[in-house]
């Protein structure tokens, strides 16, 4: 998780930087404006494309597949005992038991002993943004001259070549991931979700019709960043005024759009408008719980809706707040004492998040992390067991599943091994939430992207051709 | 249930610790040596220390006598490469002694008074199943970053098991930036304060004459005389593969150095000539990633390869938060295992993964005779654990240090159990503990 820095302080800066990230995600065509409301007076309505930067992603060649006596956990809570899934162009064709009818003309493959679960999502990664090599000329996460910079976009920071990605893939079995700006601005710009696919561009990447996000930070990092260079916010309430105060101009802002008048284009705002519309989604980086708490209202008082708190690392000092707001809370299993808001971090957040009902997500973070979530929710999970709580693994499951489809507005799309969604589907040698466990088969949108049994099916980024271990497992 | 857990837990932990005699009997006995677990087996600790372990161990008439019912038994974790003890919150730089980048000093640096053992980092990770850790200060400026210890992690105020335990160097990238900007620097430097050290040694008078001229002062100067005599083993941070060739070729001109090569991260490359020099090696196992350019070949099956040649192996949580989640020594070792059912893969087989994370770092450290296995006569670091150690989630259910049971219980346990209901009750929930 540090990357390799050895200095405390800088280890401190980069995860105070790793700890928040935006999220953001186009969608829609061009439209007049960021509202559907017509617009009363103005005779023309402003207009500008609102994907600018499509996805050019496709998939790629599908077979009829069949697995079966597989255990399957199906990302909702549901677990199939000798069960069996057909894959048919892409989707998640059907789910079932042994007596499933199943095509006679698929590929089948013998499930016996081994899982099988929907492609493992992190709504919290920066791949591409920090990639490896972490070289100076490779830091695009932040942009830190200015507390905020709601006006970029993380997409255009993205390396598509990073390995991380395709370590992700193998070793993690991670098919969907939101890359986040950094944490050291309060609004730190939008997010972008990509499909874990190998790809030249990182259009090639983008997860089609995915909303975007935009990234917030509470907390130390922007008052540390910005006090240090001796402006504001440098303290809590001063990142609490420079928020409201942007808040109280996009709200400004995107009331002349709603009433259809003549306004410059401005990046920023118009991120900040999407999100007081509903089109953009907050990931909200925060620790604490007062502060969530104040976070929660202060999108009151504008009128937004946190999507998720990241790190969260006290959200089960709050886990009934958060229920009631209906927040997603992204977790790791067990960091702690990092920074001083990581104090009070305990290994049963997640679990306690989830008894009380709660949105509940495990993210990573993290470059080497996002190789086995897996790992990290059965942390989490018999964390929670020993307390008494009683969570079955396909319960869990849903952290990974679900519950971050459903924070980056993709729950009809992912998240779950359903009719009709896509087949994202990794195929594990055994239970998951065991650490002798590996994947075997990942599959994106059908396509088999990765095989353990097969050395060709084994992406090898452009940065790693002709070095040492070229093509090595890794 | 929990609260009256959590009261006779607190009640427990306000008992003085004391060396107790205790038989550990029907367990699933894990020595630590690389052997495979024993069924069935017991282990007696008398005085502090290993008097027996096996099968067949008669217990003594009297002794106290714990029944593990079938569960794992095995010696306490030993953290390969740590910082625990030397800080509390990373960020907040008045608890945090990892290094001295001011210091005027350098291989003289001593750990030992900075370690605080009543820190919540310590408590957390002997929960963990960690009873001992190799310290070692971080570099900073300076290119020998002083002398680390070996601790354990017991509830008391005595931290240090020995002192000036190993040196800390850093090669590579990291060991240029401190030389003056490239590895020929860092060679060089090295040479020259281990060679004024030797001059030091011969004739303590050599340094005043050299005056402000002098390469090394006099404290770094005795702890590099240890390092040259073989004294205090020098543990290295290298990851490039010609890196290590030539760390390893620095024993031509120092003989007796005691090269233990920390990171390796390309060791598989080279694993013959390491298995050659008999230099043990810590890994921190699961980088995979080639976050620099001399660690292009990063593989998680370096481990395995390493060991396959020959090579002295522990696996140990570094690159990562090495003063808090020792813990993790645990699942790393894990998945060595796994991965050894991957195709084309190397891991380790169990019994070589548990003691890569006992016996072997003690090893390394020079103290295989005293800590790291129930092999008779080593410190009574005992813990039994609900499950397979290695597994995920598998917890100590009682961990004893120096044949003293130890408290599991965490500030985390005290927040986890003030929150199990977020909602507050009548009272605020400061009044609530």
């Amino acid at each position: 998780m540090i990357r390799g820095v050895k200095g405390s302080l800088l280890a401190a800066v980069s995860l105070a930087f790793a700890g928040c990230a935006a999220t953001g995600a186009s969608s829609g065509t061009d439209t007049k404006s960021a509202s559907d409301e017509p617009a009363a007076v103005a005779a023309k309505p402003v207009k500008f494309n609102k994907d600018p930067y499509p996805s050019t992603y496709k998939g790629y060649p599908t077979r009829l597949t069949v697995v079966k006596g597989v255990t399957i956990f199906d990302g909702e809570g549901g677990r199939i005992d000798n069960g069996s899934i057909v894959m048919s162009s892409g989707k998640v064709d059907r789910v079932g038991g042994s007596d499933m009818e199943l095509p006679t003309d698929a590929d089948v493959i013998d499930g016996t002993g081994k899982y099988l679960t929907p492609g493992v999502i992190d709504i919290h990664s920066h791949l591409g943004d920090y990639p490896s090599p972490s070289v100076d000329a490779h830091s695009d996460g932040n942009e830190a001259t200015g507390p905020i910079t709601a006006e970029v976009w993380s997409e255009h920071s993205v390396w598509p070549q990073d390995p991380g990605f395709t370590r992700a893939l193998t070793n993690g079995g991670i098919t969907t991931l939101e890359i986040l700006p950094g944490s050291a601005n309060l609004m730190g710009g939008r997010s972008v979700v990509l499909k874990n696919v190998p790809s030249r561009t990182v259009q090639g990447m983008k997860f089609p019709g995915a909303p975007y996000g935009l990234k917030m930070a509470c907390g130390e990092n922007p008052k540390r960043v910005y006090g240090a260079k001796g402006r504001m916010p440098s303290t809590r309430m001063g990142n609490m005024a420079v928020d409201r105060q942007t808040w109280a101009k996009a709200a400004a802002y995107k009331k002349k759009l709603d009433e259809g008048k003549a306004v410059d284009r401005d990046l920023a705002m118009e991120t900040l408008a999407g999100v007081l519309s509903g089109e953009i989604l907050v990931q909200n980086h925060c620790y604490r719980a007062d502060e969530m708490a104040q976070v929660i209202d202060m999108s009151h008082e504008f009128g937004y809706k946190v999507s998720a708190f990241h790190h969260a690392v006290e959200a089960y000092k709050i886990a009934d707040l958060l229920k009631k707001e209906g927040i997603c809370a992204a977790m790791w299993a067990d960091w702690w004492g990092f920074k001083m808001e990581a104090y009070d971090a305990v290994p049963e957040n997640i679990a306690l998040m989830y008894k009380e009902g709660a949105c509940t997500i495990v993210h990573s973070d993290d470059a080497n992390q996002i190789q086995r979530l897996n790992q990290e929710a059965a942390k989490a999970l018999a964390a929670g067991r020993r307390m008494g709580m009683q969570i079955s693994d396909e319960q869990a499951w849903t952290w990974l599943g679900i519950n971050p489809a459903r924070a980056i507005g993709l729950a009809d799309k992912i998240g779950s091994l359903k009719p009709g969604k896509m087949a994202d589907v990794v195929l594990w040698n055994g239970n998951p939430f065991s650490v002798y466990t590996r994947p075997e088969k990942v599959w994106i949108d059908g396509a088999l992207m990765f095989d353990a049994k097969d050395p060709k099916r084994r992406p090898v980024t452009d940065f790693e051709l002709g070095q040492p271990g070229e093509g090595d497992v890794k | 249930m929990i609260r009256a857990f959590l009261l006779s837990a607190a009640a427990l932990a306000a008992l003085p610790a004391a060396a107790q005699d205790v038989a550990i009997v029907n367990a699933k006995l894990v020595i630590g040596d690389g052997s495979a677990p024993i069924e069935g087996g017991s282990v007696i600790i008398r005085g502090g220390k290993v008097f027996a372990a096996g099968d067949g161990v008669a217990v003594p008439a009297g002794m106290e006598r714990i029944d593990a019912q079938g569960k794992w038994v095995t010696p306490g974790i030993v953290a390969a490469f740590s910082r625990v003890g030397l800080t509390e919150v990373d960020a907040v730089s008045g608890t945090n002694d990892r290094s001295a980048g001011r210091s005027r000093f350098s291989a003289g640096l001593d750990i030992a008074p900075a370690l605080n053992p009543m820190g919540s980092p310590v408590a957390v990770n002997r929960a963990a199943g960690i009873t001992r850790a190799i310290v070692a200060p971080e570099s900073s400026s300076n290119l020998f970053a002083g002398q680390g210890a070996v601790v354990d992690l017991a509830d008391d105020m005595d931290m240090v098991t020995k002192p000036r335990a190993l040196q800390f160097v850093a090669f590579g990238e990291a060991g240029s930036a401190k030389a003056g900007g490239s590895r020929a620097a860092t060679f060089l430097l090295f040479r020259e304060q281990l060679l004024a050290a030797r001059s030091f040694a011969r004739n303590p008078a050599t340094l005043a004459e050299w005056g402000n001229d002098a390469m090394i002062q006099r404290a770094d100067a005795e702890a590099l005389v240890r390092v040259i005599d073989g004294t205090t083993p020098l543990f290295v941070r290298v990851d490039r593969a010609a890196d290590i060739l030539n760390v390893i070729k620095l024993k031509g001109e120092f003989p007796a150095l005691k090269l233990v090569l920390v990171g390796v991260t390309e060791g598989w490359l080279v694993a013959r000539e390491i298995a050659a020099a008999k230099a043990p090696v810590l890994v921190s196992p699961l980088s995979d990633l080639p976050d620099s350019f001399e660690r292009l070949g990063a593989t998680q099956s370096n481990a395995g390869r390493l060991k396959a040649a020959g090579v002295d192996v522990s696996v140990g949580v570094f690159d990562d938060d090495d003063a808090h989640k020792m813990g993790y020594t645990t699942q790393y070792a894990g998945n060595l295992v796994g991965l050894a059912r991957v195709p084309g893969a190397s891991g380790l087989t169990w019994d070589q993964a548990f003691a890569s994370i006992s016996s072997a770092p003690a090893r390394a450290v020079g103290l295989e005779g005293s800590i790291g296995s129930l092999r008779p006569g080593r410190v009574g670091d005992v813990v039994i654990w609900d499950n397979d150690p290695l597994e995920l989630g598998s917890r100590p259910t009682g961990v004893w240090i120096d044949g003293k049971a130890q408290s599991l219980t965490t500030r985390q346990d005290r927040l986890r159990d003030r929150y199990a209901t977020p909602a507050e009750g009548a009272l605020p929930k400061a009044y609530d503990r």
